[in-house]
């Protein structure tokens, strides 16, 4: 059975605008996805621990020491708008509360 | 007279410092040769002639003086387009990088430019490496030099295609479920994904971070090895990059495989593979056996969930790490009326459909009560993974198996169907899960004339066996068969 799924939610948790028939189209195909994706449950039993990455290392340290960072100018002339030294971006704050997504 | 375009890197290079040809005279080949084959290939996205020029003269500069960095001096190569380049425009194949040019070089450009090697260009790729055939490039697909109907396979399908035509004398790819090896295979050439961390992921456009990995794609064993070589070693840019001693690379190549153990991955030679594929795979078993290998068939049942498991991890990172494209700091930027509205809109428009669908299937798979019944899940088949493949070394050597389960498929024939082109990934995908190395090489062609690769794979930083056993595959299967579009060009006055 393909896994039903609220794809507006999970869009709009993406920050990803789509139109109701792109909406539809994604949330089929992620439901036949999910469906084949279901078969690791049948083997990922509770007492295997997980594994988040290849290398068994935690805490990398380097030493901490003043290195020059990135030209400022150059970062900011990538930026699709910027107000000297800042990237500019619309307002913040919508006409409507926010739901809390 | 061999055309300079169709030499390997070492042969390059011994003439080089034999003084037969210069760098600029190779670098001219491949140019000569990409402007006849990128008409009907597209293998790259940016050609950077001058700098390639300025390059190749400080190579000869260096080489007249008797300055030698390596290996790679004086070496026409090209980079996959999601490794930054500093000023030099660096798209990952999306619309939403459209006209990016990075401020830095990533570590391992920036080790190889100091290795005197001559970047030619920036080669097409799928959206953020995401696809097995590079035509989800937002920029136009790439074809497979074999046979220009077909797919060159991908990600790094630009990079195998121009290292298959000629139009580089080696590329750079990245490999998150097979990238590199998969269109090596496609497009009858070598393509190794180190272990993970041997090679830094500084500068390299994030896919899924706990998997991605830079490799060589080339025309010999022996050239991967010196492509490696050049770019390994610890960054402090990149704290997962690997810290401890630094293995042996080359040490094996030649040396044959007497003795050596191969184990056969039962779950990666059955029927869900090609026929001529298989009875290839198989010869070339038969082959290792008869040059002294000692064979040993394994069953590694988690290898039946690998792909699901992969299929739930890459898209949780990817959903996490292209966040950052929210048209604030860099790329493109669709008008909204607030900051959230500018972001979908900028979302929704520079992402293609593959890369919408596996940001929307990461965020599913982590989202509040589904993160244990999927990504959990999917993290506890990594570790059985892990487990099976740690076993199997307690017995052999390496591991072999076909690299693609198909040759070269034909273009647009599994773009609307995504778990078929999912399935592309079905024998490559273990070795990242674990972190491990491994590589494909050429081994025949099928009854259509089309490549089949050969895949090796050893435990983490267990390179030097497993560029020895490849490089006996190399020498077993003799493969000198040339890509169609390569040998036209060379018959050219």
């Amino acid at each position: 059975m393909p896994v039903e799924i609220d794809i507006a939610h999970v869009a709009k948790l993406a920050r990803i605008a789509l139109t109701p028939e792109e909406l539809e189209q994604y949330a089929r195909q992620l439901g036949d996805i999910l469906e084949h994706a279901e078969r690791v449950q049948a083997i990922a039993t509770p007492e295997i621990p997980p594994t988040s990455h290849p290398l068994p290392m935690t805490n990398a340290f380097r030493d901490d020491e003043v290195r020059p960072s990135l030209d400022r100018s150059e970062v900011l002339e990538m930026a699709p708008d910027t107000v000297g030294e800042y990237f500019r971006v619309p307002r913040i704050l919508g006409d409507q509360p926010e739901d809390g997504a | 007279m061999t055309d300079l375009a169709d030499l390997t890197i070492t042969a390059a290079g011994t003439g080089l410092r034999e003084g037969e040809h210069t760098s600029v005279e190779l670098l001219d080949a491949v140019i000569r040769r990409a402007a006849v084959t990128e008409a009907h290939l597209h293998a790259y996205l940016t050609l950077d002639r001058e700098g390639a020029r300025s390059a190749a003269e400080a190579a000869d500069a260096d080489f007249a003086v008797g300055v030698d960095r390596g290996p790679m001096q004086g070496i026409p190569i090209a980079l996959k387009d999601n490794m930054c380049t500093r000023g030099t425009e660096t798209t990952c194949g999306s619309q939403m990088l459209s006209g990016y040019r990075p401020p830095y070089d990533g570590t391992a450009v920036a080790r190889l430019r100091s290795r005197g090697a001559v970047v030619l260009g920036k080669t097409n790729l799928d959206e953020f490496a995401m696809g097995s055939s590079t035509e989800n490039s937002a920029y136009g697909e790439t074809r497979n030099p074999w046979d220009s109907s077909r797919v060159p396979g991908g990600s790094s399908g630009g990079s195998a295609a121009a290292v298959a035509a000629g139009s580089a004398l080696g590329a750079f790819g990245s490999d998150t479920g097979g990238s590199i090896r998969q269109p090596a295979s496609l497009c009858g050439i070598v393509g190794m994904k180190p272990t993970y961390g041997l090679v830094s992921r500084y500068g390299l456009i994030a896919f899924a971070s706990s998997l991605d990995q830079i490799g060589p794609l080339s025309k010999s064993v022996e050239d991967a090895a010196l492509m490696l070589e050049a770019v390994a070693g610890h960054d402090p840019h990149d704290a997962t990059s690997y810290r401890g001693e630094y293995p042996e690379i080359g040490s094996g190549l030649g040396t044959g495989i007497a003795g050596l153990r191969v184990g056969v991955v039962t779950e990666l030679v059955g029927d869900a593979i090609d026929n001529e594929v298989l009875q290839a795979t198989r010869s070339m078993i038969e082959a290792l056996a008869g040059a002294g290998a000692e064979l040993v068939e394994l069953s590694l049942p988690s290898f039946e969930y690998a792909l699901s498991a992969y299929y739930l991890i890459a898209p949780a990172e990817c959903s996490a790490n292209l966040a950052r494209y929210d048209g604030v700091r860099y790329g493109v930027r669709r008008d909204g009326s607030t900051t959230e509205e500018m972001m979908a809109a900028t979302r929704a428009d520079g992402f293609g459909p593959e890369v919408i669908r596996r940001v929307l299937l990461g965020t599913y798979a982590l989202s509040a009560g589904y993160y244990d019944a999927f990504y959990g899940s999917a993290q506890r088949v990594r570790t059985l993974v892990r487990r099976e493949f740690a076993a199997a070394y307690e017995q052999v050597d390496v591991l072999v198996s076909p690299t693609s389960p198909t040759t070269a498929f034909p273009i647009g024939e599994r773009a609307a169907d995504p778990i078929a082109m999912y399935y592309s990934d079905v024998c490559t995908i273990p070795s990242n899960l674990a972190g491990d190395p491994a590589i494909s090489v050429p081994v025949g062609l099928d009854s259509q004339g089309l490549p089949i690769g050969f895949q090796v794979m050893a435990p983490a930083l267990g390179e030097a066996t497993l560029l020895q056993v490849a490089s006996e595959v190399e020498r077993l299967a003799d493969f000198s068969a040339r890509a169609t579009l390569a040998t036209s060009q060379a018959e050219l006055p």
